[in-house]
């Protein structure tokens, strides 16, 4: 579908001939600002896609538990070096932001939290709680296991 | 669509140094230039203006530069009060009213460009004719079929009225959605926050009896429902209103409605 505003892109000059106009800058983080209402929203976005991968990542070791010995200690050595680590503490950081910030979306949802003071305190607590869930996680993680 | 980075014809070059000679108190204001005649690429001049001899606000420096130093500098100005809206311009990376906005709040240079994600009239005029366009389409007028009373106004309760108030004041300046990541990308269908708002505005209006239709016309995947609650909206208005809070309060009435 063509955009609509493209008709808007053409203007004339002072002679009255046709130019084309350029479009302002906007782009998060050097034109605009990045403040505590888009960072916390991209991070969203972006935990969203991550957690996508990391769906893939926890299915392959699936597949490869059930399809034998060989495979499974495979996957096991992978994810149990210190790059695999990383990618599953990179994956539980992305699940526990997108949980605490989801839970932010639905208080919105529900009609509330939508004063400034409130949206900023929300923000903190979210990443507050992100950080704590995540090291109390991979303390038990490595007690346990 | 989503993109991230300017077309060629709006990349943004280095332009001119305007010095100020015997000041003391020297400010930068570094501000994007774009002239429709010399067929040319956006450009930020840099201007020096000394603060002794100018008023607080971003406003009065930019009309001082227009007076004193550069008559080709174009922009909006009416009221210098924050009331008309004209002077709408992202300034320091945040959209506000260069009226009401205090050149001591801004650390450094202060770097002014145009509303965001707008096609540019010329330096910073944006061309607002599409939200216009979508504020023409949400019909915002009071709509009734009753009959008023023969012999008096259209009467309301004071907690009526109570409702509106948060929106009566918006002032069209369209900073909120020329801050919304949303409208940068899906402007062509999204409505934005402002016409969002005014939306709201005669949705909660106890005169007005088109409520029904109103919410008919915004149940849309784009018009309504790109709104992500990232609240640039609210975080930019210069009024200090709540775009962000009125669009829930509608995907709220579009819910209870459903039953």
């Amino acid at each position: 579908m063509k955009d609509v505003r493209e008709a808007l892109m053409v203007g004339r000059n002072s002679e009255g001939r046709l130019v084309r106009r350029p479009i302002s800058p906007f782009m998060l983080p050097f034109d605009y600002r990045l403040q505590m209402s888009s960072l916390t929203s991209i991070m969203h976005r972006i935990t969203g896609v991550a957690l996508g991968a990391g769906t893939l990542l926890f299915t392959a070791w699936l597949v490869c538990a059930a399809s034998g010995e060989s495979a499974f200690s495979v996957i096991q050595a992978i994810l149990g070096s210190w790059f695999g680590l990383l990618i599953l503490f990179g994956f539980t950081l992305a699940l526990f932001y997108h949980f605490c910030n989801g839970i932010r979306h639905l208080a919105w949802d529900a009609g509330k939290g939508y004063e400034l003071p409130t949206m900023h305190r929300s923000g903190m607590l979210v990443f507050a709680v992100t950080i704590i869930l995540t090291l109390a996680f991979w303390a038990i993680a490595f007690l346990v296991g | 669509m989503a993109e991230f980075t300017l077309p060629a014809n709006s990349k943004i070059g280095e332009g001119k140094t305007y010095k100020a000679s015997g000041a003391t108190r020297i400010k930068e204001f570094k501000v994007y230039r774009w002239n429709p005649d010399d067929g040319k690429n956006p450009v930020m001049d840099t201007y020096e203006v000394d603060l002794d001899k100018c008023g607080p606000m971003v406003l009065d420096a930019i009309i001082k530069i227009k007076n004193e130093i550069d008559a080709s500098l174009t922009f909006r100005r009416s009221c210098r009060e924050g009331i008309c809206g004209s002077c709408a311009m992202n300034i320091d990376g945040t959209n506000t009213l260069a009226c009401l906005k205090p050149i001591d709040e801004v650390k450094g240079a202060v770097k002014i460009t145009p509303l965001p994600h707008m096609p540019v009239v010329k330096d910073l005029v944006p061309d607002l004719n599409q939200p216009y366009a979508q504020l023409r389409s949400i019909e915002p007028w009071l709509q009734a079929d009753s009959a008023p009373p023969p012999d008096a106004e259209r009467l309301q309760s004071k907690e009526e009225r109570a409702e509106i108030d948060g929106l009566w004041e918006c002032i069209l300046c369209f900073c909120c959605s020329t801050a919304c990541p949303s409208y940068w990308w899906n402007g062509d269908r999204y409505l934005g926050p402002a016409v969002l708002l005014q939306a709201y505005r005669w949705i909660a209006d106890s005169r007005d009896e088109a409520t029904g239709k109103r919410l008919d016309a915004l149940e849309d995947p784009f018009k309504l429902y790109r709104c992500h609650t990232i609240m640039n909206c609210t975080q930019t208005c210069p009024k200090g209103l709540n775009p962000a809070k009125a669009i829930g309060k509608i995907k709220q009435l579009m819910l209870e409605r459903q039953g």
